[in-house]
């Protein structure tokens, strides 16, 4: 089997060590077989136990596995090591506090999540079986309910890092719109009165960088823009 | 009084939706000067005729009101973005207001000669 050598610059920080982060050199072998990112950092992790990340399903399902890949966030488990420039430059998500080498704390990124109400609200009697939709408004929903809340969009938008108390940003916006197209949720308007706030929906000032990183190829810019053209059908 | 962290001020649509508005006037404005200037003699005697008609002064100042309408949002949102303690932010806003208040007045005496 043939090998290759992997050169990486990495983010490290130990808060019970080290004083401030630092940037760590540091090569690993990897077999033909080894195509992606995380594959190369499983390898890293046995050269260096101390090197810690999160991951899970190594396929581009549960989103653990989201940090800053060459100054541009993506998840490893999706991304193809050997298209990468080496040195491969390693971060935490950016804006979030970090707990230890590319491990963040996302309490912020969830508080604004939940915020939102991501489940259906409908306080009308449950029918004998399930409440149904037609395939159109199913339909809707396509390109919204795919988020697998990675972070990568939020944390990839200067609004969400000068105001992550304030605003929403692209995942829970994404998720607010997924609940306000959802033709079994009767919250439409408690939803949009929730989101008309200079902070927590108009900071959003469509720069897109949210669109250019989404691993799943989701737009929350679109879905923004859908909730403001309810807003002004509602209001004029 | 306890800190309260507090959202959810429930206005933003009027702003927003205004900036939007604004920007096309002002698109349409820069488009028809444009045109206007090319189809005029451009000395001193053309610019004053074309600036006698009553009509192209409401256009401009229309559209100048339009601009200080769309700064207002535009330099409020970085207020918003960048400052965070709210006594400093509101002393921006207001004097923002004040300045923005100045030029349009000002703006007056230009278009119409006063």
């Amino acid at each position: 089997m043939t090998t290759e050598t992997i050169q990486f610059r990495v983010y490290r920080y130990n808060p019970e060590k080290d004083n401030k982060p630092y940037m760590q050199d540091i090569a690993v072998e990897i077999d033909s077989t080894d195509r992606k990112l995380l594959d190369a950092l499983v390898k890293l992790k046995v050269k260096d136990e101390t090197l810690s990340f999160r991951r899970s399903c190594r396929e581009g399902v549960c989103g653990s596995d989201a940090m800053n890949i060459n100054g541009k966030n993506g998840l490893a488990c999706l991304t193809d090591v050997r298209d990468l420039k080496q040195p491969i430059e390693l971060r935490p998500l950016p804006g979030l506090p970090v707990i230890r080498d590319l491990i963040v704390d996302m309490t912020q990124f969830f508080k604004q999540y939940h915020s939102i109400k991501p489940y259906v609200v409908n306080n009308s009697p449950a029918p004998e079986r399930e409440r149904l939709q037609s395939p159109e408004d199913r339909k809707e929903l396509d390109g919204l309910y795919e988020c697998i809340l990675c972070a990568c969009c939020s944390t990839s938008c200067p609004s969400f890092w000068w105001n992550p108390d304030k605003f929403v940003g692209p995942a829970g916006l994404l998720a607010a719109y997924r609940f306000i197209a959802d033709t079994r949720d009767e919250a439409t308007n408690e939803r949009l009165d929730n989101l008309e706030d200079p902070y927590r929906l108009f900071r959003c000032h469509t720069i897109m960088n949210c669109v250019d990183v989404c691993p799943k190829g989701l737009n929350p810019t679109r879905a923004i823009g859908k909730i403001k053209d309810l807003m002004v059908k509602r209001a004029v | 009084m306890v800190n309260r962290h507090v959202i959810g001020a429930h206005y933003g649509l009027r702003d927003w939706l205004m900036q939007r508005v604004t920007a096309v006037i002002m698109v349409a404005y820069t488009v028809a000067l444009v045109l206007l200037l090319l189809s005029i003699p451009s000395d001193f005697d053309g610019w004053k005729a074309l600036f006698s008609e009553t009509w192209v002064r409401i256009f401009t100042q229309v559209t100048l009101l339009a601009l200080f309408l769309h700064v207002w949002v535009g330099i409020r949102d970085v207020w918003m973005d960048y400052v965070k303690p709210v006594g400093l932010r509101l002393t921006l806003h207001v004097f923002t207001i004040v300045w923005l208040v100045a030029c349009f007045m000002y703006s007056v005496k230009v278009v119409w000669g006063l």
